[in-house]
């Protein structure tokens, strides 16, 4: 079992009387990747500044290995951040900038050149040492922000949205290259962003966060299939979410149409949320086949899918299909009994799995 | 036409700018002490000059306090604006606008304000009581310099640098200054000019022992001429024109203009 | 680690404390009391510096100062605001140029040039002996108003010039196409967009000709000679001379108290200006 590495314990943060962090527990692991993830003001960001030594928690405890973190500055904590904007030293070279940190450990100079260009070959910037950082583009300075922080081997590496100035096919090839490179260092990185594919895409665990709060905690895998609340579930892919009623354990109601589905624990009878992702109904061409009727008011291709929104008296159904109906068709939708995921009603914070 | 008009009003206007500093450069060889006639060429006032010791004196104080005066001010403003641009929004407040008060107070009152605090003090007015009150004049220009520059500063700069293992002194030293260094250039300068050229708040600070060029001119002009002060004249402007040109040229290949 | 920068400007606010606040409180309190200045238990409170002012001949002397200072600034403008248009629509290779030689008798010490006027307007100087070989009679200009305002209006033009100047330059030209396009002749360009567009500029120009104007006393002291006596002159002759620092103290409170309304006319125009 890998080792808890850093443990958050209460941890509170209030500005101007409003809580960007209100008291959020959360153990991360070695060589984990964890996102912190969430809508902007969720408290991610304020999350990882404290973690980052920048901002004073007011209540709550952080501990690294055991140890109490809270009144460490920055540069004594064995963590290094990686800034949204790369905050690299514009006055110096991109060699500069990687040595920063060794020189101030008063490193031997050639020792600092060797970590250096072992650096710049994991970022793959070799030969760009003498490059004045502005006349580099944005994934590369991207790079070398990366590279900066990653030379003087923290335990630890932070990410404030490293990726979000960057266009969208740079954007993906740097999140694979990220992993590689967490995989290949072996260090625990936690991660900030807003955008819910790229946290899919990489993490090992996903923290969804909202307006201070912990809403879920999970592999993406669980995330996303099985979201707790109705935020999460939003927040996460498309969904349908539909106001429901549990009738009894495996059987759930909403529509007019009593389901079969596989969750229980809840009271009989009790007022739920009831998300089902578009690409879980499945359309049939003959109406009476399906569980729900309805008539495709829409389509739109996607490319991979078509996004088409079926309509009947109840309301109207996103659905996911590389079957095309054209608007007017009368449909029919089924849906498996695991692919219907209940959730408590409202948006209710949870306690880590 | 509309041409014409206009060279021959900018033509009027630089007449009127330098007809009297071109009538000292003239009076300066004018071997005839008298204002109105001309008694032949000679640089015996310039020799003069170059012996005169009331007006070297008197430069020396001038240079030494100028010199003095931008160097602590500008080391005290630079940090003073570091801090004060950390400050919360009220107390930043405030303290700007104290910080405007010597800017914005005619010289005559902040000049009695100072002579006022000093002899209430039972302090002699001499170097010491000019050379603060040329500090307090000249730094609060400095902070005005280099405040944008720190505002501009991306603040996660020095976060980078504090994250990556430095402490605070070496975030300044090697991160912060070297980018606000064009502001504290520019408060230096402004210091530099503001200092050789004052004389109202010298003049009441400096009391009897101590001088600068400008209080010497004062009482001289006050007492009648000497032809020496032509001479000095001539040779501030030349300093001024040479050193404005080699400031354009610069500018002209292709680097701000300092002003 | 704000909060620990932020300690770095507190020896700056002490020093300005001691070195700002302090002097002008203790300026404030000789303008309110009488007694010896040297001896703190002798001043009792009084109004006495503040009456003194209100006499006439000393409310003639604020009333010529803020007058001469008014004209001054008047002049500076109506003879500075040509000279700004005329550089900001020279070609950019001159500009520089042109603009240097305005500065270059800005960064002259100010007392030479104020004293090189005397040698021109006093009763034996350049002036009058030209115009004496024109067979003209001299004119008795030094020591006197005219010759103080000549002073004032060479020694402060420049700071009229530059900020107009500055917002000039500014002015995006399609503003100036885009007014010829919808019918406005050249004069009408002008009224309408260059000169409201030019206030925040005109305004910096007034208050830099303005506040040194109506407090100095250099100009009027090696100009005006005994004649024409500015509160700046008064004011030293307190403390230099006379020795009467509460009478000289509340005409300093007064001058302070004069700019500060006039700064803020000032900024109200320029307000006003800008939304224009």
């Amino acid at each position: 079992m890998a080792k808890n590495l850093i443990e958050l314990k209460n941890l509170t943060k209030s500005y101007n009387g409003l809580r960007a962090v209100d008291s959020i527990s959360l153990t991360i692991r070695e060589k984990e990747f964890v996102t912190l993830l969430g809508p902007s003001g969720c408290g991610k960001t304020t999350t990882l500044r404290m973690i980052g030594g920048f901002e004073d928690p007011d209540d709550g405890q952080i501990l690294f290995e055991g140890k109490l973190l809270n009144d460490e500055p920055p540069y004594k904590r064995n963590v290094n951040t990686v800034f949204q904007r790369y905050a690299l030293f514009p006055h110096m070279n991109v060699y500069e900038n990687i040595a920063f940190g060794l020189r101030i450990k008063k490193m031997a100079a050639d020792e600092i050149k060797r970590k250096v260009e072992r650096m710049l070959k994991l970022v793959d910037l070799v030969g760009f040492d003498k490059r004045d950082v502005d006349s580099l583009s944005g994934g590369q300075q991207q790079r070398v922000a990366i590279a900066r922080a990653l030379v003087n081997e923290p335990k630890v590496l932070l990410l404030d949205e490293p990726l979000g100035a960057l266009d969208l096919k740079l954007r993906k090839e740097m999140q694979m290259e990220l992993l590689d490179m967490q995989r290949s260092v072996g260090i625990t990185f936690i991660y900030v962003t807003h955008d819910q594919e790229e946290a899919l895409t990489m993490s090992d665990t996903i923290v969804v966060m909202n307006k201070g709060v912990i809403q879920q905690v999970g592999s993406p895998q669980d995330i996303y299939n099985e979201p707790v609340n109705r935020f999460v579930a939003d927040f996460i892919g498309e969904s349908n979410i539909i106001e429901a009623n549990m009738i009894e354990d495996l059987k759930v109601r909403f529509d007019g149409i009593t389901f079969d589905c596989i969750d229980k624990g809840f009271m009989d009878n009790e007022p739920v949320d009831v998300v089902i992702r578009p690409e879980d109904l499945v359309i049939v061409a003959n109406p009476s086949e399906g569980q729900i009727q309805g008539t495709v008011s829409s389509v739109v291709f996607k490319g991979v899918h078509y996004e088409m929104f079926v309509a009947n008296d109840h309301r109207e159904y996103m659905v996911h299909s590389t079957i095309m109906f054209p608007v007017g068709t009368d449909v029919g939708m089924n849906i498996s009994p695991m692919d219907i995921q209940v959730m408590k009603r409202g948006e209710e914070p949870c306690e880590e799995e | 036409m509309k041409k014409t008009m206009k060279r021959l009003y900018m033509g009027l206007i630089f007449l009127f700018l330098y007809a009297p500093i071109i009538l000292l450069i003239v009076y300066s060889f004018n071997s005839s002490k008298s204002r109105g006639q001309w008694g032949g060429f000679t640089l015996k006032w310039y020799a003069d000059l170059f012996q005169d010791r009331q007006i070297k004196e008197a430069f020396i104080y001038t240079i030494v306090i100028a010199v003095l005066a931008t160097i602590i001010s500008t080391i005290f403003g630079t940090i003073a604006a570091i801090g004060i641009n950390n400050m919360r929004r009220f107390p930043r407040k405030v303290t700007l606008n104290l910080n405007n008060l010597p800017v914005l107070n005619p010289d005559i009152v902040t000049g009695v304000a100072l002579m006022t605090l000093f002899i209430s003090v039972n302090l002699q007015l001499g170097f010491m009581s000019m050379l603060i009150a040329h500090i307090v004049f000249c730094t609060p220009f400095v902070i005005l310099a280099v405040l944008p520059k720190l505002r501009q500063l991306n603040p996660h700069l020095a976060e980078a640098a504090m994250d990556l293992g430095a402490k605070p002194s070496y975030a300044l030293r090697k991160v912060i200054i070297p980018q606000i260094f064009p502001g504290i250039v520019s408060g230096a300068l402004i210091a530099f000019t503001l200092s050789i050229d004052d004389f109202v708040i010298s003049f009441f600070t400096a009391g009897t022992q101590v001088t600068n060029l400008s209080i010497l001119i004062y009482s001289m002009a006050k007492r009648g001429v000497k032809p020496s002060i032509n001479a000095l004249s001539t040779i501030m402007f030349l300093a001024v024109l040479i050193l404005l040109l080699l400031i354009n040229r610069k500018s002209d290949k292709g680097e701000e203009l300092l002003l | 680690m704000r909060r620990r920068m932020k300690l770095l400007a507190y020896p700056y606010s002490l020093w300005m404390a001691v070195f700002v606040v302090v002097p002008l409180f203790l300026v404030f309190l000789y303008s309110i009391t009488k007694g010896d200045i040297h001896d703190f238990s002798t001043l009792e409170f009084s109004l006495d510096s503040y009456k003194r002012v209100a006499e006439p001949l000393f409310l003639k002397v604020i009333g010529n100062s803020f007058f001469l200072a008014l004209i001054s600034t008047v002049f500076c403008f109506l003879l500075g605001y040509p000279v700004a248009m005329i550089i900001a629509r020279t070609n950019q290779k001159y500009r520089n140029k042109l603009l240097m030689f305005i500065i270059i008798p800005m960064w002259m010490n100010f007392l030479l040039r104020t004293y090189a006027w005397m040698a021109i307007l006093s009763p034996n100087g350049v002036l009058n002996r030209f115009l004496g070989v024109l067979g003209l009679a001299p004119l008795e200009i030094m020591p006197g108003q005219g010759a103080v305002l000549i002073g004032m209006v060479y020694n402060f033009l420049p700071f009229m010039i530059l900020p107009i100047y500055t917002v000039l330059v500014k002015i995006d030209r399609s503003l100036l196409e885009a007014a010829d396009d919808l019918g406005a002749n050249k004069v009408k360009t002008f009224f309408r967009v260059v000169f409201p567009l030019s206030i925040p500029g005109v305004v910096s120009g007034i208050t830099m000709v303005f506040m040194p104007a109506v407090s100095t006393f250099v100009i009027s002291g090696l100009l005006g000679g005994g004649k024409t006596p500015l509160i700046g002159d008064l004011i030293e002759q307190q403390f230099m001379s006379d020795r009467n620092w509460h009478f000289g103290s509340s005409l300093s409170i007064i001058l302070m108290v004069m700019i500060l309304i006039s700064m803020a006319v000032m900024s109200r125009m320029d307000r006003k200006g800008s939304s224009a």
